[in-house]
């Protein structure tokens, strides 16, 4: 068992990547519009069929992808909060968070309308390479995604704030009215926010799919482990959901391999529970003043 | 010119006409001949619904080849007309469903995809005395509990599991005995469990040892431990239980993590016999052996019903045959009934000895509901085809076992 134990957190770290990559979008939305975003897991969704059938028909690679899906991501989130959050929800926090549960009821439905319920996975030829690491064996996929989930999060982190329009965000984030009152356009940034979290999920769906299978159930997959991973680093902090993501990867790959693969997911929870007992405001999660 | 009818004429013209169609058109009067409605539940939505809307396509083709040859001559070409409905994968709306279908006037249905749904939807259904023949229900459960309602045409787990097992000695036998190891992974749910139970029981006894026995949940994201552990264990083959998405997460995990194996031998695996996963998966897919439900290939109404899945772009799955089955079945019990009256249909499948649908059963024998001369068969991957190798007379191909050492 001992000689499990490296490939299992290497394994585990890859995943959590995985999660944290999930999981940067969803954190942002949260972070500025204070909305749990119930959408994301079918957002998730829709990212990897776009991922698959651009694969399908037209042979582009999930990598190659990304230069199409995550600007059309930007713009669908965009649109979405603007032409059907903001409006429908009217202001009221409470409002947003039903909008967006229809949406992810409206979405998969109709995702099992016109794709139906089978489970389609990209046959790409690099899918089953693996990396050699310190004698254990890393799924490519993964590994890239992995690197992809650190530069994400810097390159997130960056322009949050060393930008003008990060620091928008984050004034729109701290205090809407005052905002307002110096002149940013509150409905934008939001709408901003929403495409950047989108974009963000679309991209974690580029990176997910050489290695997953795509249904119009699979959010659901990862939507769980992703809200835990946004809490547990702290709501609205993109190194949170980094370093927790990372942190639930190699914490379930380690419960399944002491505890057997239906219990080690406890592990995810345990830490999760923890994590609220010790530190309410998440790992990397500031203090309400 | 100009002609002019009076009210006798028309009357007589009419006369006429409607002689002439009658005579001349029996397909208009047939047609008014009122169908039968048959029902069809299954889980159209949720985690179950690929298996589900396969199923209701079964059905679908089997009410169209019925109603083509004929309908049901014993009641006049009656056609049947199916009246689907969404169990939604779960059991306490399946249970709602058999309201909609008894409203609906259903003289029998087929369903429902999964032990728990089924439970639940023949339950419901005893009540009004509304006969349920399963398409899938693989629990032992579902005959154990004495509802004269309950019809299982397909094989239980039982039976499934001590088939592939005789089946697995004989491989192993014919091949030399050079597997003395195995691993089991199933999912942990009541049908891979009690799968994997008897697995465990009875595999010593084929002088096979377990080395390593791995449940997991569904959906289950990584599978890079579970294959971990079978490398480590160092077992000759992997006996795998699991539904289609954590089946190929699976085999992709052991390819990658360079497990070898002599064969993956599953018991009623998830993908297996997909030919979806073999389309997709080629490489991983090839030689895996599945022990599970399936037609005989052989015969005029599989070939038909094959030529017609392809048509319609469906892909050929157990379920499309099983729910085919199950509507021949039903078929048959109006036939010989001579009635739709829900009692007389339970009494007519009860006394079934139907031999003509497309699985390679002997004539239907039902006993407590469970049809004792079903049984599954054993199908390997093989190129971009999924072949029969067990039974012998159904075989489509001679099994390969063990399979090529991975290059």
């Amino acid at each position: 068992m001992s000689s499990l134990i490296l490939p299992a957190v290497l394994n585990g770290l890859t995943m959590g990547a995985v999660y944290a990559l999930i999981a940067l979008g969803l954190t942002l939305i949260y972070g500025v519009l204070h909305i749990i975003n119930f959408a994301h897991g079918s957002l998730l969704m829709l990212g990897l069929y776009a991922a698959y059938f651009l694969f399908h028909f037209w042979g582009i690679d999930p990598y190659l992808a990304i230069v199409i899906v995550v600007p059309a991501f930007f713009a669908l989130g965009y649109v979405l909060q603007r032409g059907i959050i903001a409006p429908m929800s009217a202001g009221s926090e409470q409002n947003v968070l039903l909008v967006t549960l229809a949406l992810s009821l409206v979405i998969d439905n109709l995702a099992l309308y016109f794709w139906t319920s089978n489970t389609r996975t990209a046959d790409i030829a690099y899918a089953y390479d693996t990396v050699e690491v310190l004698g254990a064996y890393l799924t490519l996929g993964r590994v890239i995604a992995f690197f992809a989930a650190l530069l994400v999060a810097g390159l997130m982190w960056l322009f949050m704030t060393r930008t003008r329009t990060g620091a928008a965000i984050r004034a729109v984030a701290i205090e809407k009215r005052g905002a307002e009152i110096v002149g940013i356009d509150v409905g934008h940034t939001y709408a901003l926010c929403f495409g950047i979290g989108t974009a963000c999920v679309a991209l974690a769906a580029c990176l997910l799919l050489p290695t997953f299978y795509v249904t119009p159930q699979v959010g659901y997959t990862f939507v769980l482990v992703a809200f835990t991973t946004v809490v547990m680093g702290g709501m609205g902090s993109l190194p949170g959901a980094l370093v927790a993501g990372l942190l639930l990867g190699v914490i379930e790959a380690l419960g399944g391999l002491f505890l057997g693969e239906s219990l080690g997911q406890l592990g995810i929870f345990v830490a999760f529970i923890l994590t609220l007992l010790f530190r309410p405001a998440g790992l990397l999660g500031r203090r309400p003043t | 010119m100009t002609h002019h009818i009076n009210r006798r004429g028309l009357l007589k013209a009419s006369g006429a006409m409607a002689l002439l169609s009658g005579l001349a058109s029996p397909a208009i009067l047939r047609a008014q001949t009122p169908a039968i409605k048959v029902g069809v539940l299954e889980p159209l939505t949720g985690n179950l619904a690929y298996n589900g809307n396969q199923c209701a396509a079964g059905a679908r083709f089997a009410a169209e080849a019925i109603n083509a040859a004929g309908g049901i001559k014993s009641m006049g070409g009656a056609p049947i007309e199916l009246v689907i409905v969404d169990a939604e994968s779960r059991p306490e709306v399946a249970a709602a469903a058999v309201d909609t279908l008894a409203e609906a006037g259903v003289c029998a249905f087929t369903g429902a995809s999964a032990s728990a749904l089924g439970l639940a939807s023949s339950q419901a259904a005893a009540k009004y005395d509304l006969a349920q023949v399963f398409s899938v229900g693989t629990a032992e459960a579902i005959v154990e509990r004495g509802l004269p309602n309950v019809f299982r045409f397909t094989p239980g787990v039982t039976k499934i599991t001590a088939v592939a097992l005789e089946n697995l000695g004989l491989l192993n036998e014919a091949a030399g005995k050079p597997v003395k190891t195995a691993a089991i992974v199933h999912e942990d749910g009541p049908f891979g469990s009690q799968l994997a139970g008897i697995v465990e029981t009875e595999l010593p006894k084929l002088g096979i040892e377990i080395v390593e026995k791995i449940a997991h949940p569904t959906p289950h994201r990584d599978f890079n431990n579970i294959a971990l552990r079978v490398k480590a264990s160092k077992a000759d083959i992997l006996i795998p239980t699991n539904y289609i998405n954590e089946y190929t997460l699976m085999t992709r995990a052991l390819q990658q993590q360079r497990v070898e194996l002599m064969a993956i031998y599953s018991i009623l695996g998830g993908a297996a016999s997909n030919i979806k996963f073999v389309r997709e998966n080629n490489d991983i897919a090839q030689y895996v052996i599945d022990c599970n439900h399936w037609y005989d290939p052989n015969k005029e109404a599989s070939k038909a019903l094959a030529a017609s899945a392809a048509g319609a772009g469906i892909d050929m799955t157990y379920d499309v045959m099983v729910a085919y089955a199950t509507i021949q079945v039903i078929a048959d019990a109006l036939e010989r009934s001579g009635s739709a009256d829900r009692k007389a249909m339970i009494e007519a499948l009860a006394a079934s000895d139907y031999d003509g649908s497309i699985m390679p059963y002997g004539p239907t024998k039902f006993v407590n509901g469970d049809n004792v001369n079903s049984r599954p068969v054993n199908l390997q991957v093989r190129g971009d085809k999924i072949e029969v190798i067990f039974p012998k007379e159904y075989a489509t191909i001679e099994p390969v076992f063990p399979r090529p050492a991975q290059g």
